[in-house]
């Protein structure tokens, strides 16, 4: 059962308290989108062994959103940011660099 | 025969004789017996059947690995099928029986399937299906219904009479298991200042070290625990706990631990399991390590025991499991077994050592000096006897058996193939293993340790676990194991240990090594399961090479021990067949709880009334007085309705509707859900989550709204009313409230977060009641205060006011047809207004109504019921609702998934109103059938049924429905099937409106 740290409230908090929300940085698109670009925004997901960049929601908690850099093969938590962020913290990618020289996400690395 | 020895005894206290019966029969014990024990010291030797082939079976072993000694404790509410006798401590009154057997235990009918074995090879449920259905019928299932089910299930009209809980425990350190290593650990850790738990399945500290003797520190080694112990208990920031299994390890440092407080001691108050829900920094898993058997023939014939197991039986209970014990081993351990039982005066004919040593190793010089005779270099050809051993006869190792050289005469055969660490907690949560080639075992790989939320490994095995196998070994790997979980440097030496030196043991995997097929069929591997040697190497000869397939194939290790014993060698014997090294095959997964746990410890305290909690609306006690049948909506309960003596439900509900629509009636609508949008931004949020324009909508008006996922589907309905500027009111649905309000806050906070909206959901702060039909009004005038006239409140308008005093707030929306007004108040002041509405209401005949008249009156009028006309793959289009998709709006959720090709399709089914022909009711669900067929055969379909009731308004059946081209055929029959396939009913497709098309009703 893993443990995030909510970065609204400060609680490390346990799964049990924890909603996933699937993955984070995805680009709303919407009206005017071609068919590729709304297929992909609604279906197309990354699935990576190792980094991983994700949603959760504090549900039994203080009800806030937020995201967290995980490796899905270690379980590794590079850390947790707010979800108003477009793009992971800059500790976090170092973090992640660590680990994984070179490692890419869609737009970012 | 086996019997309790006149002297000795570690664990038993010979002055509490507890009495207790097996099979009926009363039998005598001593305090601290494990049943098991106590059954040997009774002589009863044959403990229970075989699964498949109901084969006699006795005790095997002495602890939680045991595959063969399972009974059912218990009798009524307290019977629990497939106890281990060797983990059930011995109380008086305790109450067993044998399983797997009929009539009796000693005559078993079913135990003709040994002669079926034949026929019964590894696959034989997977090759029988492929077989015709009539032999399966008729040859197989009546031989295998037989031996179906291990152990009988609990009656299922009782309830567990018990009591359970959960506990929650954060600590810096875990440690499981209390035999020497862990204690040493836990000692260390423990002196670091740092919150330490330690966790030991038994009911007893130091594990095997005490049967297995050695010297520590110049102490004996009980003594040296004992030390261990009393320095633990000294230190408060140190939890001991026994009885208490580590059952699971599981991501980021949680843990799962298994108290049974009060199993050996039923009369004690409190819970009888608890569960413990651990939260470590570092978990140490001392483990320990399990003997395996030896295969060879007749290896499960009762009285062949593990070596390790029959010194623990004479040593800790003081049994003598037969006059004449003959060791058969690979490896030096199983000598202790032949010196114990030497030196409580037992006979020991033979040991029979598969190695052949250049010199006599310590342990082999004992037992020589002891006057035992040791076959080198042999094996056991066969045991004679079934349902007890009668003795063994002995044959060369390296040949392939039936060549006997002697036949020794003997009552039990101590076993040993060596041990293998127990390695599954540490595996639990991805720790990675190796093959150890010379001790012929999986360890653990401390360079591939389960990893935590830091990236750092979080288990570290201890001992045994870590395949540490002498005294002095363990006590060693014990304080580096402190290291390894502490970060602390060592500041003193390991204790030091005086054991003897052990000659290195020989694999040995088949016994003789090149065993004839005849032995092969009669060496057994899996013990609960019935798994043989022959059958492991057949599944291989069938291309199960993989090790997750061949256990599934042969069921290896699939029982309720999990292969505790059987494993190992299994694997060993596949990769064999398969001409594989070990390593390559691997092993299969090891999987959580370490040993079988009790439903009721899972459950804890969440049941009966506590388990999920119910919502209760302000004007529930009154409904629940007054007949209400109750049905769950959500975590709230409904009525369906509210029943008057002496009537049928569907009576009730017809008098509901119709009492409605000709005088008064009342609906307890609180459960509905009420969300607060607020905000300089709220209208243009809303208008992004509902299909239509809400931006528009004036303050003191009310307008139904649909809500679509981003994938255009329609998820929630619900009439919207604008309070001011900058305040909306959301009605959900009842279900909805929870998840609409998170899907608002989702968008908010993840998406549109510099937009100025905030919601918050009032659902629980306000009761709803809704008085509706002809009188609606007179009731409200004659309860005086707020003008609620035609022309100060209109259709679709809402105010606030107060009625006899309350503060209310007036809602004139109708989900019925009816003049309706929705009042809404604080949830405190519901039931006073609810009580004056049904007083008042009295003299206009006023009676309240459930849920199933709501949903026929919504379905006469022909409006949509979110879960019934949707089922999360329709779209408002497809419900004839585009008046209500707005055209204006640049974006709103769903609109850009609307455009797709398979959304914007002609021929997505599209809801009609149904009246069958007759005037019956169509089957819910059902579906319309077409020409033809399908690609697989199957009748085409044109429609489904979405909602249907009988009508009392109109006096028949009436229904919507899905019909492909559904709105261009009105008028035309279609067919539907009822739920016996056959039966056919036809249905007139008509306009889903069915009552007051033009709406005067609701507008007057
Ligand atoms: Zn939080």
């Amino acid at each position: 059962m893993l443990t995030l740290h909510c970065p609204n409230c400060g609680i490390q908090a346990d799964e049990t308290e924890l909603a996933p929300g699937g993955e984070a940085h995805l680009k709303r698109y919407g009206p005017g989108s071609s068919d590729d670009e709304f297929h992909s925004y609604l279906f197309t997901r990354e699935n990576p062994r190792g980094p991983h960049f994700e949603r959760w929601r504090h549900a039994a908690g203080c009800g806030k959103w937020f995201l967290a850099a995980r490796d899905t093969v270690t379980l590794e938590v590079y850390g947790t940011y707010p979800a108003q962020t477009l793009e992971p913290p800059q500790d976090i990618k170092d973090a992640i660099t660590a680990k994984h020289p070179g490692w890419q996400w869609r737009e970012f690395s | 025969m086996s019997t309790r020895l006149a002297t000795g005894g570690r664990l038993i206290d010979r002055s509490k004789q507890q009495s207790f019966t097996f099979n009926g029969k009363r039998l005598t014990g001593c305090a601290g017996d494990t049943l098991a024990s106590a059954l040997l010291a009774n002589d009863q030797m044959l403990m229970g059947r075989s699964f498949k082939y109901h084969r006699p079976r006795g005790v095997v072993a002495s602890g939680a690995e045991e595959p063969n000694a399972l009974v059912g404790l218990g009798t009524g509410a307290r019977f629990e099928p497939n106890q281990r006798a060797t983990t059930t401590e011995l109380f008086d009154g305790l109450s067993a029986t044998s399983q797997n057997h009929w009539p009796s235990l000693e005559f078993d009918v079913g135990a003709v399937n040994t002669k079926l074995a034949r026929f019964l090879p590894a696959g034989f449920y997977y090759k029988t299906f492929m077989w015709p259905r009539s032999f399966w019928k008729h040859v197989y299932e009546p031989v295998i219904r037989q031996s179906a089910g291990l152990g009988k299930a609990p009656d299922a009209e009782t309830r567990d009479a018990d009591t359970y809980e959960h506990f929650y425990a954060y600590v810096d350190h875990l440690v499981i298991g209390g035999g020497i290593a862990g204690l040493e650990t836990a000692k260390r850790l423990g002196e670091t200042g740092a919150r330490v738990l330690l966790v030991e399945q038994t009911a007893h500290w130091g594990g095997r070290a005490p049967v297995d003797g050695g010297e520590v520190e110049g102490q004996p080694v009980t003594e040296y625990i004992a030390g261990l112990l009393a320095a633990l208990n000294a230190m408060e920031n140190v939890t001991l706990r026994s009885r208490t299994m580590g059952a699971g390890i599981y991501d980021h440092g949680y843990a799962l631990a298994y108290e049974r407080l009060s199993d050996h001691a039923p009369t004690t108050q409190g819970p009888r399991h608890r569960l413990w829900r651990i939260r470590a920094g570092q978990i140490v898993t001392a483990t320990g390590a399990i003997e395996r058997p030896l295969s060879f023939a007749g290896n499960d014939i009762p009285g062949v025991m593990l070596a390790s197991a029959v010194r623990d039986y004479v040593e800790n209970w003081a049994i003598s499991p037969g006059d004449r014990t003959v060791i058969v081993t690979n490896n030096d351990d199983a000598y202790r077994t032949a010196l114990v039982l030497k030196s409580h005066g037992l006979d020991v004919p033979a040991i029979i050592d598969a190695r052949v040593l250049p010199t006599d190793s310590a342990l082999m010089a004992e037992a020589r000096a002891k006057g035992i005779a040791i076959h080198q270099g042999h094996a056991i050809d066969h045991v004679m006897g079934t349902k007890r051993v009668r003795g063994v006869a002995i044959c060369s190792h390296a040949g392939e058996g039936g060549a006997v050289i002697e036949e020794i005469p003997c009552e039990c055969v101590a076993m040993s193939g060596g041990w293998s660490p127990v390695v599954h907690l540490w595996s639990h949560c991805g720790g990675k293993l190796n093959w150890d080639q010379a001790n012929a075992m999986f360890r653990p790989d401390l360079t591939r340790a389960p990893t935590g939320d830091k990236g750092q490994a979080f288990v570290t095995p201890a001992g045994a676990a870590n395949g540490a196998m002498t005294l002095g070994d363990v006590l060693e790997d014990a304080v580096a194991a402190a290291e390894r979980a502490s970060g602390d440097t060592r500041t003193s030496d390991a204790p030091k240990a005086v054991v003897a030196v052990e000659a290195p043991l020989a694999p040995v995997w088949m016994m003789p090594q090149g065993a004839s097929i005849k032995h092969r069929m009669k060496a057994w591997l899996d013990y609960q399961n019935d798994v043989k040697v022959s059958d492991v190497q057949l599944a291989a000869r069938e291309g199960f090479e993989s090790v997750e397939h061949a256990k599934r194939y042969t069921t290896l290790g699939m029982a309720t021990d999990q292969g505790k014993l059987s494993n190992i060698n299994g694997l060993a014997i596949l990769s064999g067949a398969l001409g594989a090294e070990i390593p390559q095959v691997g092993t299969t997964t090891f999987r959580p709880p370490y040993t079988p746990i009790s439903m009721g410890a899972i459950a804890g305290e969440a049941r009966a009334e506590i388990f999920q909690p119910i919502r209760k609306t302000p004007i529930h006690d009154w409904l629940d007085k007054n007949g209400a049948e109750w049905e769950p909506v959500g975590h709230w309960r409904r009525p369906y309705c509210i029943k008057q003596a002496g009537e049928t439900t569907e009576q009730a509900v017809h008098r509901e509707v119709k009492n409605t629509r000709e005088n008064l009636g009342l609906l307890d609508a609180s459960t509905l859900g009420k969300l607060i949008v607020k905000g300089k931004d709220a209208g243009k949020f809303l208008d992004m989550l509902y299909t239509n324009m809400m931006s528009t909508l004036k303050p003191g008006r009310c307008r139904y709204g649909l809500m679509c996922n981003e994938n255009g589907f329609l998820m929630d309905d619900g009439v919207v009313a604008r309070i001011d500027e900058d305040t909306f009111l959301c009605h959900t649905t009842s279900g909805g409230a929870d998840h609409i309000h998170a899907h608002m806050e989702d968008w908010l906070q993840c998406e549109w977060w510099d937009w100025d909206v905030y919601v918050a959901n009032v659902t629980e702060q306000y009761g709803q009641i809704a008085v509706v039909g002809p009188n609606a009004r007179k009731v409200l005038e004659a309860i005086g205060g707020m003008d609620v006239s035609k022309e100060a409140l209109t259709f679709m308008g809402w105010a606030d006011g107060e009625l006899a005093g309350i503060p209310v707030r007036v809602y004139r929306i109708s989900f019925s047809g009816e003049l309706s007004y929705e009042i809404a108040v604080k949830a405190s002041y519901a039931r006073e207004l609810w009580d004056l509405l049904m007083s008042v209401g009295k003299q206009f005949n006023v009676m309240p109504y459930g849920t199933e008249a709501l949903h026929i009156m919504r379905a006469e009028k022909g409006f949509i019921m979110i879960g019934d006309e949707t089922d999360g793959t329709v779209i408002p289009q497809d419900l004839n609702l585009h008046w209500a998709i707005s055209k204006k709006k640049e974006d709103f959720m769903g609109k850009r998934a609307h455009e797709r090709a398979d959304m914007a399709r002609e021929d997505r089914w599209k809801l009609v109103g149904l009246e069958t022909v007759d005037g019956s009711v169509l089957p819910d669900g059902a579906y319309a059938v077409g020409e033809g067929t399908n690609a697989n055969g199957q009748r085409n379909v044109i429609g489904r049924v979405t909602s249907t009731y009988h009508s009392p308004t109109l006096g028949r059946g009436i229904a919507m429905g899905l019909v492909l081209h559904g709105p261009d055929r009105m008028g035309e029959v279609i067919r539907f099937a009822k739920t016996d396939g056959t039966t056919m009913i036809d249905a007139k497709i008509v306009d889903p409106v069915f009552y007051d098309k033009d709406g005067e009703m609701q507008n007057v």
